[in-house]
């Protein structure tokens, strides 16, 4: 048997910070084969990517990495100096990250990225590491690879900026290859794409070890598995192993918490749903508003924009649908579908071009500002990022209080409780109340921002990508959450999301979204089991399979 | 979403052409601000006039008044002065002198090459410090970071008659490395150019070792080390392009600040230039004399700020749309 | 008994023995890395508050004395800061010309800051002509450097104390108002905004609550730079002979005055310009500490 190409034992890495030293891995140990791929997993903070650059000595500058092995071919790297470092990367190992658009140097050509390791390493001739750029574009499946090459990254799309970036770390043929989260922030068909060039290069031999999240992602490619949490490796073994029967609680966790259209109706994590948010009548849309009609009307919505080099882009071309009392509307779309911007114009934060909205039987779309902001009340939103719609002078208090309506809670001190209140349907204590946004969790954030969106008892609830941000057990608990405040209150969501797996389990009906246009509309068991229209069917294809029964048979 | 989009270079041709028009409109606006400051002049205009000429004021005969009114056309209404100066602007004249009865642009032509070329040097002096001081001192550790940051802030604030006057001392008058009194040579250029350019590099500094700090911890970076890239590599090759765009947007700024700085030094070390023509103008209230050097650097600043941002415009209309 | 006493004991010999090395070199750290610039700068700051109250009390001369035989000598014991061409002690004139100079330094600061919240709020704010209007004359008043627009305002109305305040403080002013009008700007189309638009509420109180405090939060530390920028200015203007006049021990004055004997006698400019940079430099770090104080508070 050869050595391992790769051979890292008892790995610790620490950070130094004003005095203080943070410990940040705690005991990596794997080997690393020809032709293996061995995947680290975790959630943020976990220390997954620390790892993956500690091995090529790129920790950071208050980094202290120690180790008992840490080998590369069979060399001790742990005593060399950067230039021997600088001598290794790119030509033994390849470093893959993620999303190319900052990943790749905005300012320069994307053929100057992809050739800069041959230039680096002195390989060939000017002329010669020409050709062997547009080569290397070719093999990564870029068409026209002369023309793209001499292009700024932002000039290509996001698939062919990701092979791009792929090509640059292969230039050399380095047989390690290491992709830190390689596919995230990407659109599921290009994630395909990214995933099948990745089983390429293993196919062709050389190692790769994979970091991320996304355990589908993982199933598709990893041979051995490790899983990490604050620093620590709590399982390691091989793929079957560790999907197909997982010892430690939290990878079964990380297991469960992963959202599919099968997942429908169960909870996803373990953590239990407030008890306040399962109590009906303090959530319940105001009265008034509880009728028999649709809650929302969309009809003929359409909006262009303008971009800067003079083209006319139509965002929203011609989208109609209804949403129902209690339901739950997904609209799922890659990017630049215009599912975003459909979300705004419901909102009424984006002007239409031409359609109407109808909001509980009454004109929302055609009256001015002023006669909208009374019936304001009756639609929330809640975004991405919590942290930007915060006012960052505002504690918690000041935020939930400036939602909760004047009319209803008259005093200062009817408007704290309900604050309390508020807090407590999302299962968080009122010690959050003085505290800063800066300083509560992502996952934290955004359930202040739900109590926030759920002040006013609105009938609607405008989620955009509400949960895509956060790491996937705190989305389980998240989901969880909204499906018992639906249950109880029977709000009504319109959830935008590109993750079709929280789309097909939160969702009702769906809306798949392309260029603008609504493609594709059904119930999730028909969109995911038997789709009509060719782009469904490519999307639905490109979703990484995640059986974990399967995996453990299958290996 | 489905694009239309027209020929690039059309759009591209648009946005200069939209570039242009703004920047026609801004000096039409500074020629009419400086128009108005003539006539704010208190009093009557042609005693003034008068007044700033023989340096004492008396009271002027009618047929004196009546002579200066004839020259300086001081009785047509106030729109036909308005759209002759702007007329003669146009074509280059910028009236004439109270003091001496010769074309303000006779008296600034004489003198404007010698403070360009102080001007420009500085600007050269400058970025070539800014550099150097920003790549050599930017995102390493805390300490060091303070410091470059301090020295920028203190540099900048420095006034350029006390920096001047300290060169001047040291160098000139102590360690006898430069002239004393400017003269027009290369060495006489080089403590002038310093005064200017040391506060101008600290400004600069400020935003370029922002950026260069910001740009150091996006991915590519580490794309450039996985590749097997030294840090100094790295911050040459990749970082400095994106740290330095702050500054050339500034440059339009910068030639501005310089050209009227230079007032003061061509002071101190007494450089001919058109610094010491304002200052008599301003002293003897020669009005166009002074509207028309204050419009002329107005020009010169439109002018290279409008340069810049069509180059932008043509290398890549993303910065340019920023 | 033996085993409480024996524990009591040890207790008692730990808490008696001496600090161990490492905490005393956090102590020590923890000393070195107070804000020493900031105390330095609040000593100096009240030593300049005196000067213009009581300059009696700190002068060690009266600014007007003459005393030929004495007259443009380096410092020394006897004169601190040196004479001038009259003899006059120079630190004393420095001391009696604090008031003056911080006067005009303050009030062109003040007009500088007010003109530019008046444009650039207006610039930003308002309805869309007069918005368009606005922003468009600054952008214009903005392409006449400082210096320059000062210049002109003094030659139109020659050169006294007054003029030099509003001449600073136009001159200034533009580069600030554009600064407050596109943090109004980055505000205005912030997401907090949009939240707030979405949540219903009015767009007065959207602005008042909102958008102007979050847009003017930095103007604290930007005020106390533009005072100190505002007397480097005035300071030069008297310089060239076009501030306020002689015999006045203003300090701008004393540089004008200084300005015949830069060679003979070069500290006559070289240390009233060193108090003035001094100056300058105290306004700038009280601001930014009072800039992250206000910041800190509400984290």
């Amino acid at each position: 048997m050869s050595a391992p190409r790769l051979k890292v034992e008892n790995l610790h890495v620490a950070f130094t910070a004003g005095g203080r030293r943070r410990e940040v891995v705690g005991g990596v140990s794997f080997e690393l084969a020809a032709g293996e791929c061995v995947a680290i997993v975790g959630e943020s903070g976990s220390g997954k990517s620390v790892t993956a650059r500690a091995l090529v000595g790129l920790a950071g500058r208050t980094a202290r990495v120690d180790a008992e092995v840490l080998e590369i071919h069979a060399a001790d790297v742990r005593g060399f100096t950067a230039r021997q470092w600088q001598r290794l990367r790119g030509l033994e190992v390849g470093f893959i990250l993620q999303d190319a658009l900052v990943s790749l140097d905005p300012l320069r050509r994307v053929g100057a990225e992809v050739g800069e390791a041959l230039r680096l390493h002195r390989w060939g001739t000017r002329a010669s590491r020409s050709a062997r750029v547009i080569e290397l574009l070719t093999r990564v499946g870029v068409p026209r690879a002369s023309a793209r090459a001499r292009q700024r990254p932002d000039q290509l799309s996001g698939g062919l900026r990701q092979r791009a970036l792929i090509a640059s770390a292969i230039a050399l043929d380095p047989d390690i290859v290491i992709a830190d989260e390689p596919t995230t922030a990407l659109d599921v068909t290009v994630q395909a794409q990214v995933l099948s060039e990745l089983e390429g290069m293993k196919r062709r031999g050389a190692s790769l070890i994979l970091i991320s999240h996304d355990l589908s992602v993982v199933a598709q490619l990893a041979d051995q598995i490790l899983v990490m949490r604050a620093g620590e490796v709590l399982e390691q073994g091989s793929a079957a192993q560790v999907l197909g029967a997982p010892v430690h609680e939290y990878t079964r966790a990380l297991i469960d918490a992963v959202p599919t259209e099968h997942t429908r109706g169960s909870r996803l994590s373990p953590v239990p749903v407030p008890e306040a948010a399962l109590g009906a009548p303090a959530l319940a849309p105001a009265p008034a508003s509880a009728q028999a009609g649709p809650v929302l009307e969309a009809r003929a919505l359409s909006k262009n924009f303008r971009t800067p080099d003079g083209s006319i882009t139509r965002a929203v071309d011609d989208v109609s649908f209804d949403l129902g009392p209690g339901e739950t509307l997904g609209i799922v779309g890659e990017s630049g579908s215009g599912k975003s911007t459909t979300a705004r114009l419901v909102l009424g934060l984006e002007s239409l071009d031409s359609g109407t909205v109808r909001l509980l039987g009454q004109d929302w779309s055609g009256i001015p500002e002023r006669a909208r902001r009374p019936l304001r009340r009756r639609i929330s939103v809640v975004s991405q990022d919590p942290l930007s719609s915060f006012d960052p002078r505002w504690n918690v208090e000041r935020i939930l209080v400036d939602a909760v309506p004047r009319s209803e809670y008259r005093s200062t001190a009817a408007r704290k409780a309900r604050a309390v209140e508020l807090l407590g349907f999302v299962g968080l204590g009122p010690e959050v109340l003085p505290r800063f946004p800066l300083r509560l969790s992502g996952g934290q954030r955004q359930r202040v921002a739900i109590a926030r969106a759920l002040a006013p008892r609105p009938s609607l609830i405008v989620l955009d990508e509400a949960v895509s941000a956060l790491d996937v057990t705190v989305q389980a608990q998240i989901l969880d959450l909204l499906v018992a405040v639906q249950a109880s209150s029977g709000v009504s969501y319109l959830f935008i999301s590109h993750d079709l797996g929280v789309i097909g389990h939160l969702s009702d009906r769906v809306l798949v979204m392309k260029d603008g246009v609504v493609v594709e509309t059904g119930e999730p068991a028909e969109i995911f089991g038997n789709p009509q229209h060719p782009y469904t069917r490519e999307l639905i294809a490109s979703i990484p399979e995640f059986d974990p029964a399967a995996i453990a048979e299958r290996k | 979403m489905t694009r239309t989009s027209p020929s690039s270079t059309r759009a591209i041709a648009s946005q200069v052409a939209r570039k242009l028009l703004s920047a026609v409109v801004v000096l039409w606006g500074a020629a009419t601000v400086a128009f108005f400051a003539q006539l704010a002049l208190p009093g009557d205009r042609a005693t003034a006039i008068l007044n700033i000429r023989s340096g004492q004021a008396q009271v002027r005969t009618p047929a004196e008044l009546a002579q200066i009114n004839q020259q300086y056309g001081l009785q047509r209404p106030v729109i036909v002065q308005y759209l002759d100066y702007l007329r003669g602007l146009v074509g280059g004249d910028f009236g004439n002198s109270y003091q001496q009865y010769r074309p303000v642009t006779a008296i600034i032509g004489e003198q404007l090459g010698a403070t360009l070329t102080l001007s420009l040097t500085a600007i050269v002096f400058a970025w070539a410090l800014m550099v150097v001081w920003v790549t050599l001192t930017a995102g390493r550790g805390p300490r060091l970071r303070a410091l470059g940051s301090l020295v920028d802030v203190v540099a900048a604030g420095l006034p350029a008659y006390w920096l001047g006057i300290i060169l001047l001392l040291v160098f000139a008058l102590g360690l006898r490395w430069f002239p004393v009194i400017g003269g027009t040579g290369v060495n006489g250029l080089i403590l002038p150019a310093l005064t200017l350019a040391i506060p101008l590099a600290g400004f600069m500094s400020q935003s370029t070792r922002t950026e260069f700090e910001r740009a150091l911890e996006q991915p590519f970076v580490i794309s450039a080390r996985m590749r097997g890239m030294s840090d100094t590599g790295v911050r040459i090759r990749h970082v400095l392009r994106h740290a330095i765009i702050p500054s050339v947007t500034l440059s339009g700024w910068a030639l501005g600040a310089t050209l009227s700085g230079a007032v003061i030094v061509e002071s101190i070390f007494s450089r001919p230039g058109i610094g010491n023509v304002l200052v008599t103008a301003v002293s003897s209230q020669d009005l166009p004399v002074v509207v028309g050097i204050v419009t002329l650097v107005a020009v010169v600043y439109v002018l290279a700020n409008l340069l810049v941002d069509i180059v932008y415009t043509v290398v890549d209309p993303r910065l340019a749309a920023s | 008994m033996t085993g409480t006493a024996s524990t009591t004991s040890t207790a008692a010999t730990a808490a008696a023995a001496p600090t161990p090395p490492a905490s005393r070199r956090t102590a020590l750290s923890r000393w070195a890395r107070r804000p020493w610039g900031l105390y330095a700068a609040i000593a100096f700051a009240g030593v300049l508050a005196l000067a213009a109250v009581a300059p009696q009390l700190l002068a060690t001369h009266d600014p007007l004395a003459l005393d030929y035989p004495h007259s443009l000598h380096g410092p020394s014991w006897a004169n601190w800061f040196g004479t001038d061409e009259s003899g006059r002690d120079l630190y004393s004139r420095v001391v009696f010309g604090a008031r003056e100079s911080l006067l005009i330094g303050l009030g062109a600061a003040a007009v500088g800051i007010v003109l530019a919240l008046l444009l650039g709020s207006l610039a930003a704010l308002a309805v869309k002509p007069a918005a368009v209007v606005v922003d468009r004359l600054v952008e214009i008043l903005f392409t006449f450097p400082a210096l320059l627009l000062a210049l002109l305002l003094i030659a139109i109305s020659g050169p006294s104390a007054v003029t030099e305040i509003f001449a600073v403080g136009l001159g200034t002013a533009p580069g600030y108002a554009r600064m407050i009008r596109g943090q109004i700007l980055s505000a205005k189309r912030s997401a907090y905004v949009e939240a707030a638009t979405a949540l219903g509420h009015s767009r007065r109180r959207i602005v008042f609550a909102h958008i102007l405090p979050n847009a003017l939060r930095p103007l604290v530390a930007v005020f106390a730079l533009s005072v100190g920028q505002s007397i480097v200015w005035a300071s030069s203007l008297s310089f060239l002979g076009l501030g306020v006049a002689p015999p006045s021990s203003e300090w701008g004055a004393l540089l004008d005055a200084g300005r015949q004997y830069i060679v003979q006698a070069g500290w006559l400019i070289v240390v009233p310009g060193l108090v003035i940079v001094a100056v300058a430099l105290t306004a700038t770090t009280i601001g930014r500490h009072l800039q992250s104080a206000l910041e800190r508070g509400e984290k």
